[in-house]
């Protein structure tokens, strides 16, 4: 295992989220207190609870989601395309180092950043309502599971892009649509039943649910299905991971 | 009688190997006293090569074939330069040793081990200066070489970074943001992140290309401490007279194939032609009939008389040529020589190819 090569990715990426620290943490938290301001305060004063849930601590954990799988995926995308773009992945490519070592330097960072800053919109939204955490550990595990799965899936876009379009088209329209139809702001009980059955095929909605079950204790599907759907994603990231680095797609001529 | 032959058999890997010691040995003592070691190093098959390229072809996703069977050893602590005319392949083939293009048949050892089933041992030898100019934009220089230090696998090792750094006269400017250097601080960068981890075997693809006279000598002076220090150095470049003043073996690569690899001297001496020039006294129209046994041409103002030989052979002929002009009555103020650079060989050499 070369950890002095996977040390030297993750403090390159982390040195390149401390250049841009402010945009980086200013512009989520600005946009989560917005999210609370409407819908929390908003609309929220017109909803009755949720699960026994105020309305305004309902979508906390949904917020969070929100937020961890875009900057998971953005960063962990941006930092691997970059390279490509400007050439130096040169380096990366002739370094005696394997692709789980790579990956455990972009996705670190890029997982590292995101789950920083899930704790800080967390930290934030205490200000707005009140909180309960009843499984802190697998607050803590979801949060992680999902920052991890999420930036491995940025770093294979970021592999597969050959432009800044599509760096930002996945995002843009894949990722925000699944997550805002994957229950962050509503339980998907509240859903007319077909609608019910189709958000099951929505992998966010397992990660919202799983993590919501962790601060409430109440979820839309069993605790056990969310753990084992994050994984089985995991899993599938992991399997084109590997299968990026064994034939050199998009990587190498 | 058995016994005796037990005996020599048992002995044999010894004395095979104390042989190889030896040549190996010797072979570095002469580098360092830059001797010409044309005498001691086979031009294909070479001991114990740190680069064994064996049978190397590249067609590119296009189906541009690139390399045609490309077989090259390189021994350990010599300089090779790579020559050859734009589009000739000599970045398809470094890049196929470092790891950045997949071959599509093949198969290479870098000091024995395989780059494809053995990259770590493979890799962490080779250090590479791209062509291109490709750097990080708001690392510093200090922070950039040593994140290649790292990736490299080696331990943190301040003060060898900062003697590269100082080798290369970038030691000012480590602090510096690397997009605020000049394009030649940039290559300078780009070497300096090759030689972090200490490479045994380091590939210059065009070092001095957009660099200054003087860094240029800088350069061949960081090329010559390295080559002391035993480091295998490949180059490539266009400027000539550096593989000239440089390599200790040259090969040409045109069209992708390796069209010839050869001692510099060696290929000097073997296709160099010298020419041996006479200043006459008075001016000739055209070559006096009865010397047309000898290569002889006049010039356009008929003031010079130019006698092409060729070095290899038995016999020059410059005597007899000298005692016939005498006879003839034809004199000379002057005379001079000129050997052929290796500049001429190689545009010889590669136009005459199909
Ligand atoms: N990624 C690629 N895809 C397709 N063809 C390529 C690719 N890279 C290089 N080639 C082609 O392969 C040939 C060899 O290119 P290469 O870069 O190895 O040449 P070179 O000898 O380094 O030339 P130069 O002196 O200009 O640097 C060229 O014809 C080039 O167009
Ligand atoms: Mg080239």
């Amino acid at each position: 295992m070369n950890l002095n090569a996977v040390a030297a990715i993750y403090k390159f990426e982390m040195a390149r989220t401390f250049r841009t620290l402010m945009q980086s943490i200013i512009s989520p938290v600005i946009s989560t207190s917005l999210y609370f301001v409407v819908f929390g305060a908003a609309i929220g004063s017109r909803i009755q609870e949720v699960d026994g849930v105020s309305y305004g601590a309902f979508i906390v954990p949904g917020l969070i989601m929100l937020t961890l799988l875009q900057q998971s995926l953005t960063n962990a995308a941006f930092g691997i395309y970059f390279p490509k773009f400007t050439g130096t992945i040169y380096e990366l490519l002739s370094a005696p180092i394997s692709p789980i070592e790579i990956v455990l330097g972009y996705v670190g960072a890029a997982a590292t950043k995101s789950i920083a800053l899930g704790l800080i919109i967390l930290a934030t939204a205490t200000l707005f309502v009140d909180l309960r955490i009843e499984h802190p550990l697998w607050m803590i595990l979801f949060l992680v599971l999902t920052a991890v799965t999420f930036a491995m899936f940025g770093f294979i876009i970021g592999i597969w892009a050959d432009g800044f379009e599509k760096l930002q088209i996945v995002p843009l329209l894949i990722v925000t649509p699944l997550a805002f139809l994957g229950g962050s702001f509503y339980s998907i009980s509240m859903l007319p039943e077909f609608w019910q059955d189709v958000s099951l095929v929505n992998p966010v909605v397992y990660l919202i649910s799983g993590f919501r079950w962790a601060f409430y204790g109440t979820s839309d599907v069993s605790i056990g299905v969310s753990l084992a759907m994050t994984l089985v994603f995991l899993g599938a990231t992991l399997a084109a991971v590997t299968y990026i680095f064994k034939t050199g797609w998009r990587l190498k001529s | 009688m058995p016994r005796n032959r037990k005996l020599d058999a048992s002995r044999l890997p010894t004395f095979l190997a104390a042989l190889a010691a030896y040549v190996a040995g010797s072979s570095r003592r002469r580098a360092r006293t830059n001797c010409d070691r044309s005498n001691l190093m086979q031009s294909t098959n070479v001991a114990h090569p740190i680069l064994a390229v064996r049978g190397v072809s590249k067609t590119y996703e296009g189906g541009f074939q690139a390399l045609k069977s490309i077989d090259l050893q390189i021994a350990r602590g010599e300089i090779f330069a790579l020559l050859g005319p734009n589009g000739a392949g000599k970045t398809t083939l470094i890049s196929i040793i470092c790891g950045i293009v997949n071959l599509s048949a093949g198969e290479i050892t870098v000091d024995g081990h395989d780059i494809g089933r053995n990259y770590r041992a493979a890799r962490s030898k080779i250090g590479l200066v791209p062509q291109e100019l490709t750097t990080d934009a708001f690392e510093t220089v200090f922070d950039t070489v040593s994140f290649s230090r790292g990736l490299f696998g080696k331990n943190k090792n301040p003060a060898h970074i900062e003697k590269v750094l100082r080798d290369l006269s970038l030691w000012d400017k480590r602090d510096n943001k690397i997009m605020t250097l000049s394009g030649g601080m940039k290559r300078r960068v780009l070497i300096a992140k090759a030689l972090s981890h200490e490479p045994e075997l380091l590939f210059l693809d065009e070092p001095t290309a957009g660099v200054d006279v003087a860094l240029r000598r800088e350069m061949w002076e960081v090329v010559r401490k390295l080559r002391e220090n035993g480091v295998t150095i490949i180059l490539t470049t266009h400027y000539i007279e550096e593989a000239e003043m440089m390599a200790d073996r040259i090969g040409v690569i045109s069209g992708g194939e390796l069209i010839l690899v050869e001692e510099k001297a060696e290929l000097m001496r073997k296709l160099g032609h010298k020419e041996l020039i006479l200043h006459l006294q008075e001016p000739l129209s055209d070559v006096p009939p009865g010397f047309s046994d000898y290569d002889l041409s006049v010039s356009a103002d008929g003031s010079m008389l130019t006698y092409s030989y060729d070095t290899n052979a038995e016999r020059t002929g410059i005597g007899s040529l000298m005692r016939r002009l005498a006879e003839e009555g034809i004199r000379f103020r002057d005379l001079s020589t000129k050997q052929s650079t290796l500049e001429e060989i190689f545009v010889n050499l590669v136009e005459d190819r199909p």
